[in-house]
């Protein structure tokens, strides 16, 4: 068996000792050291051996592999998000009226849980163009307001059914159990109207 | 239970003694492969292969649950998931290296336990039930491994599972019926890969209750030893630990550095290279065998080849199960009053001389391609394997005079037994 | 009672087999089966060296890097390569940026993100080398009846299969000239043909293979480290290359083996030497031999 339970702290009875005890405490102290070198060799291992077996459930290369999304906006009206698909999970990509980016601006960054800017949430030029992730912070639910006539929350921008948390139109926590702002992957505009996130 | 010598557990301190009074599983292991466990202290390395099975079994399991978290069973994408777990998966190609030889090493491994029990006689009484119990969990084992081998969707996996299903349709009237009911279709897909997998999974954790059994049912006797004598006083024994767990860690140690060279260096040494290909229900591979482990069997499957009264086919799948299922009768076959095949003069020659050899051709014969000479061969071989279980034995263990007994274990090891009880050491001790 | 009837039952086995053992001598001894063109004349392959044979081998990239070069201007054109992606090819020594510029220039199936119907696009690093075909059908239509296999696991799926594939493509050769010591197989089998649309190849296990000889000139590939592309050279290349793909693990695997090698020889010696120790006091021959030798 690979792991010997115990050092053999006590040394069974020898039936057939007849000349045995002249061994001493010499021969007392190499076997102990013996036994424990042994018995440590298994442990470590033992160890070595749950290595793999546990980072064979870290994400395997193909999951880890950086993959990109391409998002084509022209179609989005001001007003409009549309959600794509980054890395299997949900991302919102939303096109403010000028109500609503005024409205973002007009919060004072002292109210606010997670302090951002509608500047720091966006892109310079494209201070309409709202690309966050669609998970939310809380929990990880999928929050409404980007589809069609979906409850967009107190303010007017995205609202988490799960636990009801409420978002801006700047996609910042406002109210709600949520700790931060909704997560703004990394991405730029190829074209005027392209993005590619990742 | 166990010997009146047996060290008695005794809890260190007030934890181990509270568990010990509300479940006292310590006390289990102590007396199962602890010092509680009298052995006899002549036990040569041919008494390695139980544990070493039992850590074989772990190993599978271990290695098995981490390969179902990655592996798909589904027809369309079984094949490409287990090429993800070899080139994705985070140490997917040892997991699977791993599994893949394990079950090689662990049929290795129980071949040499098995032909341990054969020349001893370790079945004879009043070790029967341990015997029954080993060829179940050999029958398990064979059925876990047949359906194992199925997963990964290759070439040879479709084919074993058509060919091995296809033995049921041998049976008269019900037997095409059978084969369609295990497939659940008229060739194996989504419906038999599924079932395999779902058996894949469950019948090592019967396998591992056989064992816990098997252990049991040898804990009853105590373990048989190279002379056959029976413990008869404290000096014929050790405890098991640390006598007996040190020496099965160091033959452990042996027998990772076998198996880690063929995990490492030729993994696919044992595996066949159509494998690697995609099931293709179109086309069969132009030489299937199954893994070598099953050669054996399957040379007697091939070795008839004539009608004579019934189908040749038919006479195949019954001797094939046959080949096995005799094991269960071999306490009650062999009658000889001495269990060593060191003390048996007849049976060791037919063992050494007949037995072995014949089951030799049979592997070679398993393996190479269904033409002469491998087919006569392993008809003579055939014969020969049914001859001496069935006929040879029960005759020769009934007219042997086996050779003269040591009076004990202790005298066998030191030539010596300061405390002979009968006086004399003449007469067989069983 | 039960070895009354085992032995009955026994012999009755033994006796069914001896008839078919009988019979079965009886027809070989005087029908002797004929050998054929594909027993006598099939070659093994022939022994290529390779920088990653051996336990102590390595990838040679550069050697990787060329064979790619065949695969992608020669193989590719057939040959699907579906379980390996672009991303892979950093094992083969590329940046990031020459994978992605590398993926780019192969078209992969995707789909038109307006009107929805399957299209192509330029690869990026996580797609997979994409089948030159699109399904069995069309690569049946396309190669007289013959589906030309995909490469991933080629090396894999056949035995010896790293010099089998460099043999295979060094091995086309005229059938009416081919003799192995001396027998001209025209001579052994006046009768054997090589039917249309197949091609003469001894290291093919029916003599006659499907593919049409894909290397046939030096400087068919123009290697870009100035290696001069022999068909030989660029079997060998191809070949490393596809022995790479079809195990992308194995450098990493065998040195993985040498510190698991290393460190349960390791345990091993100290698990005797601890059961020398703990065994000395029961062993029988340490004791006898003591007083006597004194």
């Amino acid at each position: 068996m690979a792991e010997m339970a115990e050092p053999a702290a006590e040394i069974p009875v020898k039936p057939v000792d007849a000349t045995g005890s002249a061994a001493g405490d010499d021969g007392v102290r190499r076997r102990d050291f013996l036994n424990i070198a042994a018995v440590s060799a298994a442990g470590v291992g033992g160890i070595a051996v749950l290595y793999p077996l546990i980072s064979q459930m870290a994400p395997s290369a193909d999951v880890l592999a950086e993959s990109t999304t391409e998002v084509d906006t022209s179609a989005i009206e001001p007003g409009q998000a549309i959600k794509a698909v980054f890395r299997k999970q949900p991302l919102f990509v939303r096109r403010l009226t000028p109500a609503e980016v005024q409205e973002a601006q007009a919060v004072p960054l002292g109210s606010l849980r997670d302090p951002a800017t509608l500047e720091d949430m966006t892109k310079p030029g494209h201070l309409d163009m709202l690309v966050t992730m669609g998970v939310c912070t809380h929990l990880g639910c999928v929050p409404l307001g980007a589809g069609e006539g979906e409850n967009r929350g107190e303010f007017g921008g995205y609202f988490c059914p799960c636990h009801g948390s409420h978002y801006d139109t700047a996609a910042r926590i406002r109210k709600g159990p949520a700790p931060t702002n909704l997560v703004v992957p990394e991405y730029e505009f190829t074209t005027d109207t392209t993005i590619v996130v990742g | 239970m166990s010997f009146p010598w047996a060290k008695q557990y005794q809890p260190a301190n007030g934890f181990t003694k509270w568990i010990d009074e509300k479940l006292p599983l310590p006390r289990l292991v102590y007396n199962a492969v602890g010092a509680g466990y009298p052995v006899p202290r002549n036990l040569n390395y041919m008494w390695n292969f139980g544990v070493l099975a039992g850590f074989c079994l772990m190993m599978q399991i271990v290695t098995g649950v981490v390969l179902a978290m990655h592996y798909a069973a589904n027809a369309q994408v079984a094949f490409a998931s287990v090429e993800h777990i070899m080139r994705d998966v985070n140490w997917g190609w040892l997991m699977r290296y791993a599994h893949a030889n394990g079950a090689s090493f662990f049929f290795v491994v129980i071949y040499l336990h098995i032909f341990r029990g054969l020349f001893y006689s370790s079945y004879k009484a009043p070790r029967e039930m341990i015997w029954i119990l080993g060829v179940v969990i050999f029958l398990l084992m064979m059925a876990t491994a047949f359906m194992g081998y199925v997963l990964p969707w290759g070439q040879m996996s479709f084919w074993g599972a058509k060919v091995i299903t296809g033995l049921f349709s041998a049976i008269p009237l019900v037997g095409e019926p059978i084969q369609v009911w295990l497939l659940g279709g008229y060739a194996p897909d989504n419906a038999a890969l599924n079932r395999f997998y779902s058996l894949h999974f469950l019948l090592p954790f019967v396998i591992a209750g056989t064992v816990i059994l098997h252990i049991w049912a040898l804990h009853i006797p105590g373990s048989s030893n190279p002379t056959g004598v029976e413990v008869k006083s404290e000096s014929d024994t050790v405890p098991f630990h640390p006598y007996y767990t040190v020496k099965d860690g160091f033959g452990l140690g042996i027998f990772l550095l076998v198996f880690f060279t063929f995990v490492f260096f030729l993994p696919n040494f044992l595996g066949h290279p159509d494998n690697y290909i995609p099931a293709n229900p179109l086309s069969t591979p132009a030489h299937i065998v199954p893994e070598w482990y099953f050669w054996p069997f399957y040379a007697i499957l091939r070795a008839f080849t004539t009608d004579f009264i019934i189908s040749a086919k038919l006479w195949g799948v019954i001797a094939m199960f046959a080949s096995i299922l005799i094991w269960f009768l071999l306490p009650w076959l062999d009658r000889s009053p001495v269990r060593s095949g060191h003390y048996r003069p007849l049976f060791r020659k037919f063992f050494w001389f007949g037995f072995m050899p014949a089951l030799l051709v049979l592997f070679i014969c398993g393996g190479a391609p269904a033409e002469q000479p491998y087919i006569m061969l392993s008809q003579l071989a055939t014969a020969y394997y049914f001859l001496h279980f069935l006929v040879i034995l029960p005759i020769v263990s009934a007219m042997e005079t086996p050779e003269e007994l040591p009076y004990s274990i202790t005298q066998a090891v030191l030539h010596s037994d300061k405390k002979p009880v009968l006086g004399e050491n003449t007469s067989p001790a069983v | 009672m039960v070895r009354l009837i085992s032995i009955f039952v026994g012999i009755g086995f033994a006796f069914v087999a001896m008839v078919a053992f009988v019979i079965g001598v009886y027809g070989w001894a005087t029908e002797p089966t004929e050998k054929t063109a594909e027993y006598t004349f099939h070659l093994y392959p022939r022994d290529f060296q390779f920088s990653f044979e051996g336990p102590f081998g390595r990838w040679d990239q550069v050697e990787l890097q060329r064979g790619y070069k065949v695969y992608k201007e020669v193989c590719a054109a057939c040959h699907g390569l579906e379980f390996v992606a672009f991303r892979n090819l950093a094992d083969l020594g590329y940046s990031e940026a020459q994978i992605k510029a590398e993926a780019a220039n192969w078209q992969v199936p995707g789909i038109d993100p307006v009107t929805g119907e399957a299209t192509t696009r330029p690869g990026t690093p996580t797609d997979y080398f994409p089948s030159p075909y699109p399904n069995d059908v069309a690569a049946r239509a396309a190669n007289n009846n013959a589906i030309p296999p995909d490469l991933s696991l080629i090396t894999k799926a056949r035995p010896n299969g790293t010099d089998y594939t460099a043999s295979l493509l060094t091995g086309y050769t005229d059938p009416n000239t081919f003799q192995i010591d001396g027998k001209l197989l025209r001579q052994e089998f006046p009768d054997f043909t090589v039917p249309e649309g197949l091609h003469f190849n001894p290291y093919f296990h029916s003599l006659n293979i499907a593919m049409a000889p894909p290397l046939t000139s030096t400087g068919q590939v123009t290697y870009d480290d100035g290696t001069e592309a022999t068909i030989r050279q660029m079997s060998h290349d191809v070949a490393a290359f596809l022995t790479w793909a079809a195990e992308p693990k194995m450098i990493e695997r065998k040195q993985t083996g040498w510190a698991a090698l290393g460190f349960v020889l390791f345990a091993t010696v100290l698990a005797y030497l601890a059961k020398q120790q703990i065994w000395a006091p029961v062993k029988p021959k340490n004791r006898k031999t003591k007083p006597n030798a004194s």
